[in-house]
């Protein structure tokens, strides 16, 4: 905590006159220490899973290296080989399913909500000021309470069991339209709408060629938001889909714990394929994320700096 | 928030009365209707969603709760009796019981945690720091049915470390699972999920406050540590508002990673563990749709109350929704 004090003034000066040198690395030895505990902490699961996966059966179960370290025999080519062939290689129907849904729902979501968010933003119209509020107080409803009525719903129209049952529900995001109607509120200036409007824009040509480009920081943010949540939803399609080959990531492994559980000793393979099938799937979205960092991390402020 | 609502407050310029009113006016006044129409048009696709996946299946969720399924009554109108029964029920008040003292314990430690990495991050700029701040958020992208698939086998006494390490000093280890330690190894999880995406929050929140008032702030004679508490906290106090809420709404339906972890705790999560697991299990073990939707309601308002209470105490804070 002491340590803490002494060094955060430096770090404030550094912050201004951006210069990073000069302060001697001892002063700022206990923040450093609480980074790199956390570091290791957030990065122990992973680092398990890298290690498990290169194990094979014997290794996972009676190996001699430890959980958290390499064993002798290095299966890692051989699990994903056998992760990618088997039972007619389902997990790339799922990886392939995962990004169809995600994508499909995530830029329907988005383009829904930039047009609602641009819409709330610069029209005033009648029964706006309701619709607004109904939708601040939605973002309180428990989505996954929703689950449940929407699949009795669905199973009604026959649409229960396809992947229209994981997507059109997946449009749904009043966040993404509250951040929006923020951003737009800001960032879109009305001169400049009425100056479009006066060279004789139509509305849909002015939002397109005038603010759309001014929200696209939001557009990013809530795309990618969007994407995550649709990608890493699990209660949707569980409840949804009944049809193996339709399930997304989520779903399939937790269709594999179910069965590796199930037949104790039997299962001992699949827990292999589990292990694999987790790391691969979590690899997209860390690239995404790694490479797309200065998109998100400038537009997570939006709703909450107002 | 505020600025949403001071959007909302100020109403366009009314063009009031025909009579005195110029025929420029009316014009514009028409035209100020005829736009109005437009932005329905730009709403509207949002609008057709809003109603077909969160309107109508509340309305009809509503609805079904109202009958009762019976072997031999078939369906009949049974009014509020779901929702006596729900409330009435243990495996229900169970289940809210246990989401509402996780939530209790678990947002304050998930806060302070996050709060803590965000006013290091936001103070110190370096190589090391920015590959801890992305080291940090990392599990955010990891969907959590597979983080409580990792945690499930760190746990695990067959795959995890936990033996060898307490071997080592000669004790044997705890199973997080078991009925004593379940809350705290479920608290783990969900902080190693959530953490860092909540300091992501906080920090770009940090990063949005301008620096001259540190400056300011240091003439007067203040230290670091009251720049970060007397200054930097109640800055950033609407983004941890929000995030407070949507840390509540979200461990009120905690669903994903018990379910994922009931096959590994050897029993300990049962089927009515937390509401929406109770609400699963009656709507797919026992095709009780009826009950389900009425514990999926009655969840709801439970989540409408607790977050009009948390709200209500944090009003000053002018947040979000506030």
């Amino acid at each position: 905590m002491t340590t803490a004090r002494i060094a955060a003034p430096s770090a404030a000066t550094t912050r201004y006159s951006r210069v990073p040198k000069g302060q001697g690395p001892g002063r700022r030895v206990l923040p450093y220490l609480f980074l790199g505990a956390l570091i290791i902490y957030f990065l122990i699961p992973i680092w398990w899973l890298v290690v498990a996966s290169t194990k094979n059966v014997g290794g996972l179960f009676n190996g001699s290296a430890g959980a958290l370290w390499f064993d002798k025999d290095f299966a890692f080519g051989s699990n994903l080989a056998d992760l990618f062939t088997y039972n007619d290689g389902i997990y790339l129907q799922w990886l392939g399913n995962s990004l169809g849904y995600a994508f499909a729902g995530g830029f329907g979501a988005t383009i829904l909500a930039v047009l609602a968010g641009y819409g709330f933003a610069k029209f005033r119209f009648r029964g706006r000021r309701v619709f607004f509020s109904v939708l601040l107080g939605s973002v309180m409803v428990p989505l996954t309470a929703l689950v449940i009525p929407t699949f009795v719903l669905l199973s009604e129209l026959n649409l229960t069991d396809t992947i229209w049952a994981v997507i059109l529900p997946s449009l749904l995001n009043p966040f993404g339209v509250y951040l929006m109607q923020v951003y737009a509120t800001d960032a879109v200036p009305d001169e400049l709408l009425e100056a479009a409007r006066i060279d004789g824009a139509g509305e849909f040509r002015t939002f397109l060629q005038v603010a759309f480009p001014l929200m696209r920081p939001a557009f990013v943010t809530v795309l990618l938001l969007s994407i995550v949540g649709t990608w890493n939803n699990y209660f949707l399609p569980l409840v949804m889909l009944q049809n193996t080959r339709l399930f997304p990531i989520t779903v399939g492994i937790g269709l594999w714990e179910g069965q590796a559980s199930a037949n104790n000793g039997g299962g001992q393979s699949l827990w292999g394929l589990i292990i694999i099938g987790s790391l691969v799937s979590v690899v997209p979205l860390v690239i995404a994320f790694l490479s797309l960092q200065k998109y998100w991390q400038g537009g997570l402020s939006i709703g909450s700096l107002k | 928030m505020a600025n949403a609502d001071a959007a909302l407050a100020s109403k366009p310029v009314r063009t009031t009365g025909p009579s005195g009113a110029g025929s420029y006016k009316k014009r514009s006044k028409l035209r100020e209707q005829r736009r109005g129409r437009v932005g329905w048009l730009f709403i509207a696709p949002f609008a057709v969603v809003f109603v077909v996946f969160l309107v109508a299946p509340l309305l009809y969720a509503f609805y079904l709760s109202l009958y009762s399924k019976g072997l031999a009554t078939g369906t009949t109108f049974t009014g509020i009796d779901n929702y006596v029964k729900a409330f009435q029920d243990p495996s229900f008040q169970k289940g809210v019981g246990f989401v509402i003292s996780f939530a209790v314990v678990l947002i304050p430690v998930q806060m302070i945690i996050s709060l803590a990495i965000a006013l290091v991050l936001d103070a110190i700029t370096t190589m090391f720091t920015r590959f801890a701040r992305l080291m940090i958020f990392l599990p955010y992208a990891v969907p959590a049915v597979i983080g409580a698939l990792m945690w499930g086998f760190l746990y695990s006494p067959t795959f995890g470390p936990l033996q060898q390490i307490f071997s080592l000093v000669g004790a044997s280890a705890p199973f997080p699972l078991s009925p004593d330690n379940v809350f705290f190894g479920l608290m783990n999880v969900v902080t190693w999920q959530w953490a860092g995406y909540y300091m992501i929050i906080i920090y770009a929140a940090l990063r949005g406050i301008d620096p001259t008032i540190y400056e300011a702030a240091k003439i007067d004679g203040a230290n670091s540590w009251q720049v970060a508490f007397r200054i930097k906290v109640p800055l950033v106090s609407s983004a941890l508002v929000l995030i407070l809420v949507f840390a509540l709404i979200g461990t009120l339906q905690f669903f994903t990673e018990p379910k994922i972890l009931t096959l590994v705790s050897n029993g300990t999560i049962t089927p009515d563990f937390t509401p929406n697991i109770y609400a699963y299990n009656q709507a797919f073990s026992y095709s009780n749709f009826n009950y389900a939707s009425a514990l999926s309601f009655a969840l709801g308002i439970v989540v409408f109350i607790c977050v009009y209470i948390f709200l209500f105490f944090t009003r000053k804070r002018g947040g979000f929704l506030s």
